[in-house]
């Protein structure tokens, strides 16, 4: 399935966009995700992001649905 | 209690008459600011971004949590984001408590947990340059 991914700070200027679609196979996982999205940056110097699924960060092992609003949460540096 | 992202400049003051109240011993108000040097670094200023939706909703857990462990609802958050000059104050947190010890551990703990959880990135800009802050690049 294709999943379209919101994307930030050194991620969004890397891919040169705010987000991006990246197909993952049915049943797909955070992990699946991440590694699709690892695959789409390669060659670029990026830290590891976390996953956030629906405004919430998710463990690897959640299963993703069409639908759900993905986000990579490169790290945080507020305050 | 209430938090909020913002995009115009922060009024410390009037965040701590707002969690003000006759029963309370204490209150706190933290306000961070940019600082002109950063390792090693002279900074021009910050542009502060931020996922707007999850800040919110992740801020909003963070004084939840304070609230039920340091037992203050009087207790208020403002993050700006956009672009701020130095000395600019980026993040005001008020808390009021009957007790100061617990305004100043409530006070704590908000700070320390929007750092490590809200989605908030800074891009510091340089005489010569720009990087996000933490990320390597």
């Amino acid at each position: 399935m294709e999943l379209n991914v919101l994307l930030f700070a050194s991620w969004a200027d890397a891919l040169g966009s705010s987000s991006v679609t990246l197909t993952v196979p049915e049943n797909a996982t955070v992990a699946d995700l991440l590694a699709a999205a690892t695959t789409r940056a390669v060659g670029r110097s990026l830290p590891r992001p976390l996953v956030a699924v629906n405004h919430k960060y998710a463990k690897p092992d959640l299963l993703l649905r069409a639908g759900d609003e993905i986000a990579l949460i490169p790290p945080v540096a507020g305050g | 209690m209430r938090t909020a992202i913002v995009d115009h400049p922060l009024d410390p003051t009037a965040l701590l008459a707002e969690v003000a109240s006759s029963e309370s011993g204490a209150s706190t108000l933290f306000v961070g600011t940019v600082r002109c040097v950063n390792d090693g670094k002279d900074v021009t200023g910050i542009d502060y971004s931020a996922y707007g939706p999850m800040a919110e909703s992740e801020l909003a857990a963070i004084v939840a949590e304070s609230v039920a462990r340091f037992g203050t609802d009087r207790v208020v958050v403002e993050h700006r984001i956009g672009t701020l000059s130095l000395g600019e104050a980026s993040i005001v947190i008020a808390v009021s408590h009957e007790r100061r010890a617990a305004a100043m551990d409530a006070q704590r703990y908000l700070i320390e947990e929007i750092k490590k959880r809200v989605p908030v990135w800074k891009r510091e800009h340089y005489a010569d340059g720009s990087s996000w802050v933490g990320q390597g690049s």
